[in-house]
């Protein structure tokens, strides 16, 4: 019996050293990331002394800031088209029956496995054969696409958390369709919808691939800006970046999603227990 | 009684229009809220997939133009030795990548499968958090990672483990370590879930009878979980082979990906129907995977929350 103990306690030192590796992997290079934003040389490879000076450079290049504000502007557009969208969707498709839902319900989970230049270009194709310019719009509706089908998973893992005897009680009281939506459906659901909306942010802020594809020549968003410092060698001013970007999403995470999210876990935990 | 009976009567042709009604409504409803999703789904998802197909089975013209004349030139093309060897390329490195994330994302997602709710809730957070901030800066901290002067062999150097630097990047090593840190999270996702509904009853029943640890796991525990391997090979292998950037940044020139051939054929060669039908390929393979997964009893809400 002790011996099955100390046994039990051997593997279970043994994986937790596995994650804390694991991890390490994970988070050594936003480390490096970090640190090499302090780096005082432009090429960016060799540590060669503290310097604060690309994030003073940051904060005056009034290009880059226009680049991040149009970022902002299509991730904040797409994050609201996509939880609108998707958030009716999720709904809807619960108890609406039809023709071809199948098919619908199925075609969402496309952009999750297929590569992300298949769908750019697909999606290219449709703006090409159809004679769209393309322009911000098209940068808009490609990242909808790609964020959609998570907002919907989400949402809908929410409600089958949820107790729909609730949804009918408030329609046998008097209640229409439109109320029970606003008061009774959607507080529910709304942990759902931010951790939707907030992976959708997220994906639509760092998205590269289909924005490259459907920009014009005028737009370039920021992801596509550091590829191409990257490609000529990146500058210390976009880790400065990237680190005022993860530091402000590490406190937003410690400050609200934690606990968000891990509700959502929870509720995935009932699901998977009454199967 | 009579009175009752002829109320009852009266009733129903009256509870039937209401009935009507309310089934009316309830179709409204459910036009108005599935309308937006079915049109998006049908006009940016489905439709252009068909154009895809379409455009598969068109001629290249000069200039890069596109000839609307139907051939099986594009799918041929993919045979010549020059393109081959590069599906024959990334094939290799999609298998070592997914067989690798499989392996090193199992315990992962069995560890956090295992622990109090909360703290799984904070691990995936905090395992998603570095893909959700910007994968394409961390990416390029592999190159300040992996150089010749870089910290990885700085350190081996000073610890005497080697005499010179070692070539880590620019090569298929740099390769797979990249694709590894931009597919592992997710595809940890699906594994864990899958462990989280194993019965865990199971697992006693098979101890109780007399199997040891090892049994238990290749007899019970890995049958059980197989939707979740499967769905994590889905989410690695093909869109490992799509994906350009990990080899345009780490992988030297002759490590190409079919997603780099791709992206060549939309951007200088100006090929768009090879193109086309060399992603058309990709999305096929996809497309049986998933019936397969969703025939073999996969869910498909796995894959991405």
């Amino acid at each position: 019996m002790d011996k099955r103990k100390l046994k039990k306690k051997t593997l279970s030192v043994i994986s937790k050293l596995y994650v804390i590796l694991i991890f390490l992997f994970f988070y050594a290079p936003v480390v490096v990331m970090v640190v090499f934003s302090f780096n005082d040389s432009r090429a960016n490879v060799v540590w060669q002394g503290f310097t604060t000076k690309w994030y003073t450079k940051l904060f005056q290049d009034t290009e880059l800031w226009m680049v991040f504000g149009k970022t902002l502007f299509i991730a904040v557009v797409t994050t609201l088209l996509g939880v609108v969208v998707g958030t009716m969707g999720a709904v809807g498709f619960m108890n609406a029956k039809f023709k071809g839902k199948k098919l619908i319900t199925n075609s969402i989970y496309f952009p999750i496995v297929i590569p992300e230049i298949v769908l750019a270009i697909a999606t290219l194709l449709v703006f090409t054969q159809g004679g769209i310019d393309l322009s911000m719009g098209t940068i808009i509706i490609g990242n909808t696409t790609l964020v959609l089908p998570y907002v919907y998973i989400t949402i809908k893992a929410r409600l089958v958390g949820m107790d729909p005897s609730i949804e009918e009680a408030s329609l046998d009281l008097g209640a229409n369709r439109f109320y029970t939506f606003m008061h009774v459906t959607l507080p529910a659901i709304v942990p759902g919808v931010m951790s939707g909306a907030f992976m959708a942010f997220s994906l639509a802020l760092d998205d590269l691939i289909i924005t490259s594809f459907l920009a014009n020549a005028e737009t370039a968003t920021l992801p596509m800006k550091v590829y191409s410092m990257i490609k000529k060698g990146v500058s210390p001013e976009i880790n400065a970046l990237t680190t005022i970007i993860f530091g402000v999403s590490m406190v937003a995470m410690l400050a609200y999603l934690i606990k968000e999210l891990v509700n959502m876990i929870t509720i995935r935990r009932k699901k998977a227990r009454s199967i | 009684m009579t009175k009752t009976n002829e109320e009852q009567l009266l009733a129903k042709p009256n509870k039937r229009k209401r009935k009507d009604k309310k089934s009316f409504k309830t179709r409204l409803a459910s036009i108005i809220m599935c309308g937006p999703i079915s049109v998006w789904s049908v006009l940016f998802i489905i439709l252009p997939i068909i154009l895809l197909a379409f455009m598969s089975f068109m001629t290249k013209g000069p200039l890069g133009r596109v000839v609307y004349k139907f051939t099986f030139e594009n799918y041929a093309e993919m045979f010549k030795p020059v393109y081959f060897t590069v599906i024959k390329q990334s094939l290799i490195i999609a298998l070592w990548t997914t067989l690798l994330t499989v392996l090193l994302g199992y315990p992962l997602a069995a560890f956090i499968a295992n622990v109090k709710k909360k703290t799984s809730g904070i691990l995936t957070v905090l395992m998603m958090l570095p893909l959700w901030v910007s994968g394409l800066v961390i990416l390029y901290s592999f190159v300040i990672m992996l150089n010749k002067t870089g910290v990885i062999n700085q350190f081996l150097l000073n610890l005497h483990l080697i005499k010179k630097p070692l070539n880590l990047l620019y090569n298929n090593f740099a390769v797979i370590v990249g694709m590894i840190y931009m597919f592992l999270p997710f595809a940890v996702l699906p594994m864990f879930s899958s462990i989280e509904k194993l019965d865990k009853g199971l697992i006693e029943a098979s101890k109780d009878l007399g199997a040891g640890p090892v049994k238990t796991f290749m007899k019970v525990t890995l049958p059980l979980t197989s939707p979740g391997i499967f769905a994590a090979v889905i989410l690695t292998f093909i869109p490992c082979i799509g994906y350009y950037m990990v080899t345009d940044m780490l992988g030297g020139g002759t490590n190409m990906m079919v997603g780099n051939l791709i992206y060549r054929q939309f951007t200088i060669s100006r090929n768009w129907p090879f193109g086309a039908a060399l992603a058309m390929v990709l999305a096929i393979v996809i497309f049986l995977m998933l019936f397969i997964y969703t025939k073999l009893g996969g869910d498909l809400d796995d894959l991405g929350a």
